[in-house]
């Protein structure tokens, strides 16, 4: 398997721990206001800040939980069902807790005739999680299908969180999840 | 795997000639490739001359539909005292193509310097670059180029020293292919559900923030930084002499059953067939191709023989029953059962529809639940029918194009292969039988 320079940087990054049960720190404070406020100032309305605002939310928590959105509605002065009506159109955005490594492998048509369903079957043994969505025991791992990574030619692609992989095959799938051991 | 090849001789490397090449990506790099030349050049120029240059070109549209750039940037009417924006699109999801994405991890310049020569020409002082959530390294890429442009003065209230105001921001998508459809990608930057919108009115008129705004893709304004720099006459002289409409280079995304996938460059009018056995190396050993479909998800399957005839343009696509579309070509071989993967399309586009329309939220889901039965064994023959008809009734029906694209596949499928859905469909049933005893 090689990553090519698409791993752009290297190492796994693991995503931010699950806080779900704790309370909660304000995102939007600090470093986090500023990058917003900078952001901001790109469009000539705050909702069109409302995707951008989203990405800092689940960088920093990991998924987006309704009190995340209701934050964000605040920052940007719009309703919380509003807010919750725009992430639910959008597959990247969680909206409940993920394993520490999301894996999605793609399986549309072009992968999948290079054998992107053994990939999927690879990673559901080898993490152990059983059945597609659900996370693995360990909490460690969740991994899903995807439709098409925009990388038909490196058949097949993986993103494990921000992580974009190339050429995996269903022989150097345990090797990819050893480098995050 | 992962970094591009070497360029094969018959390719005619423009917009990919610094693939593979880290120093291009930075702007010392890229300026030592003659980079911004093209904006300094256009800077001097009044916008409606370098829409002329475009239209002369005869540049035309990479992200699909292949509408004439020229002419899509002089419906934008300058000094009409409202914000006007360039938008570029670089959502890249259609299945198949990974052109967009090669070009912002290997040129990110490139693209800076498209969007801001776009948006002069348009009339316009700010250009979002929409790209997909999942391209993580075209992100960075693209954030690190846009980065560097500002701080060398590129960009910004006095761009080029010209006292011009050019802004380009990136904005990251979260996922949803239907975002890449041109009024839908405008709703999704302005913070809302990616729905596409009813057109008229078309967003020359009323764009993103109900301004007039002009969308290209990606490769689009990369060949408009080539064409500005170079000039009209020696973009056109890429092309067959006796097809005008199509011309300068194209890339083309290469996967699914191939010895070497990959994007590759050539002129328009380049010989299919040649394309595939000798640049993208034929079939995998002890292989034969059996279809192609040669222009991303959207557009109809060719057999081998069709492919094998067609000339790579936008007419000698259509003269050979498909479309150009984004350039993402798709090669199945005899290994691969069809039904199975116009299942997957089908299921692909029923997951993808914004589910706005009747036709499209029913049809596509109705189609993948057929689609999927037949494959699995439960097909009848009256299905094929129904599939033909529901496809019908999703053709031309709804707000955007999606569900039109889902019927493509299967119709042509059916067509074409109809006998591998046929061989699924289990034997000594009632119509089938009927058809028998009347034959
Ligand atoms: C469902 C759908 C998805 C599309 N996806 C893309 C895309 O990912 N990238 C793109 O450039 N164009 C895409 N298009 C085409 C755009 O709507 C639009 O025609 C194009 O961006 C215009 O740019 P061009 O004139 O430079 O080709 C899509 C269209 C539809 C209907
Ligand atoms: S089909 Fe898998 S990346 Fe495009």
């Amino acid at each position: 398997m090689s990553h090519g320079p698409s791993a752009a940087g290297g190492s796994l990054v693991a995503a931010p721990a699950d806080h779900a049960h704790e309370p909660h720190v304000p995102v939007f404070t600090g470093a986090r206001r500023q990058e917003l406020d900078m952001i901001l100032g790109r469009y000539p309305t705050k909702m069109a800040a409302l995707l951008p605002a989203l990405w800092i939310l689940q960088e920093e928590r990991g998924w987006v939980s309704e009190g995340g959105m209701a934050e964000v509605a605040g920052v940007l002065g719009l309703t919380p069902a509003y807010v919750k009506g725009v992430v639910t159109f959008y597959t990247m955005y969680h909206q409940h807790p993920v394993g520490k490594y999301f894996v999605q492998v793609c399986t549309t048509t072009p992968c999948n005739v290079c054998g992107a369903e053994d990939v999927v079957k690879a990673f559901l043994q080898h993490t152990r999680c059983g059945e597609l969505g659900l996370t693995s025991p360990d909490g460690r791992f969740t991994v899903i299908e995807v439709e098409c990574l925009g990388a038909c030619g490196f058949a097949t692609p993986v993103m494990i969180n921000s992580d974009f992989l190339e050429s995996v095959t269903a022989d150097t799938v345990p090797d990819v999840l050893a480098e995050l051991r | 795997m992962g970094y591009p090849h070497k360029p094969h001789a018959r390719e005619s490397v423009v917009l990919s000639e610094h693939f593979g090449s880290a120093e291009a990506r930075t702007l010392a790099g890229w300026r030592k490739r003659g980079g911004y030349q093209a904006l300094e050049k256009a800077l001097g120029m009044a916008p409606a001359d370098i829409v002329s240059v475009v239209k002369d070109s005869g540049l035309r549209g990479r992200g699909g539909a292949g509408f004439p750039t020229g002419l899509k940037w002089s419906y934008m009417k300058p000094g009409d005292g409202k914000p006007h924006y360039l938008c570029c699109n670089a959502d890249e999801s259609e299945p198949g193509t990974f052109k967009d994405r090669e070009i912002m991890r290997w040129t990110p310049h490139a693209l800076v310097e498209g969007c801001a020569l776009g948006a002069y020409a348009i009339g316009a002082e700010t250009a979002y670059v929409y790209i997909r959530g999942e391209f993580t390294e075209p992100l960075q890429q693209m954030n690190a180029a846009v980065q560097e442009a500002y701080a060398s003065g590129i960009l910004g209230a006095n761009a080029m020293g010209t006292g011009k105001r050019l802004d380009v921001h990136v904005h990251k998508g979260a996922g949803a292919y239907i975002c890449g459809e041109e009024t839908a990608l405008m709703n999704s930057l302005e913070g809302k559900r990616g729905n596409p919108r009813i057109k008229p009115p078309f967003p020359a008129v009323s764009g993103v923030f109900g301004m007039p705004t002009t969308i290209n893709n990606v490769e689009t304004l990369v060949a408009a930084v080539e064409v500005v720099k170079r000039g009209a006459a020696w973009y056109k002289g890429f092309g067959r002499p006796d097809n005008p409409k199509s011309t300068g280079t194209k890339l083309y995304s290469v996967c699914g059953n191939v010895a070497r996938p990959g994007n590759y460059e050539v002129p328009m009018g380049f010989p299919f067939r040649d394309f595939l056995h000798e640049l993208c190396g034929g079939p995998l050993p002890g292989r034969k191709f059996k279809a192609v479909i040669p222009g991303g998800a959207s557009v109809p399957i060719q057999t081998m023989e069709e492919a094998e005839a067609t000339l790579m343009d936008y007419e000698g696509f259509v003269a050979g029953g498909t479309m150009l579309g984004s350039g993402g070509v798709i090669v199945f071989d005899d290994q691969q059962n069809m039904v199975k993967q116009i299942a997957r399309l089908a299921r692909f586009f029923a997951h993808e529809s914004c589910a706005q329309c009747t036709q499209c939220r029913e049809g596509t889901a109705w189609t993948t639940k057929i689609m999927e039965r037949i494959r699995d064994g439960h097909g009848t023959y009256e299905d094929l029918d129904t599939l033909l008809d529901i496809g019908e009734q999703m053709t031309g029906k709804t707000i955007c194009v999606l569900s039109d694209s889902c019927a493509v596949p299967v119709a042509s499928g059916i067509r074409k292969f109809r006998h591998e859905f046929e061989a699924l469909i289990p034997k000594k049933q009632g119509t089938a039988f009927v058809a028998a005893a009347v034959a």
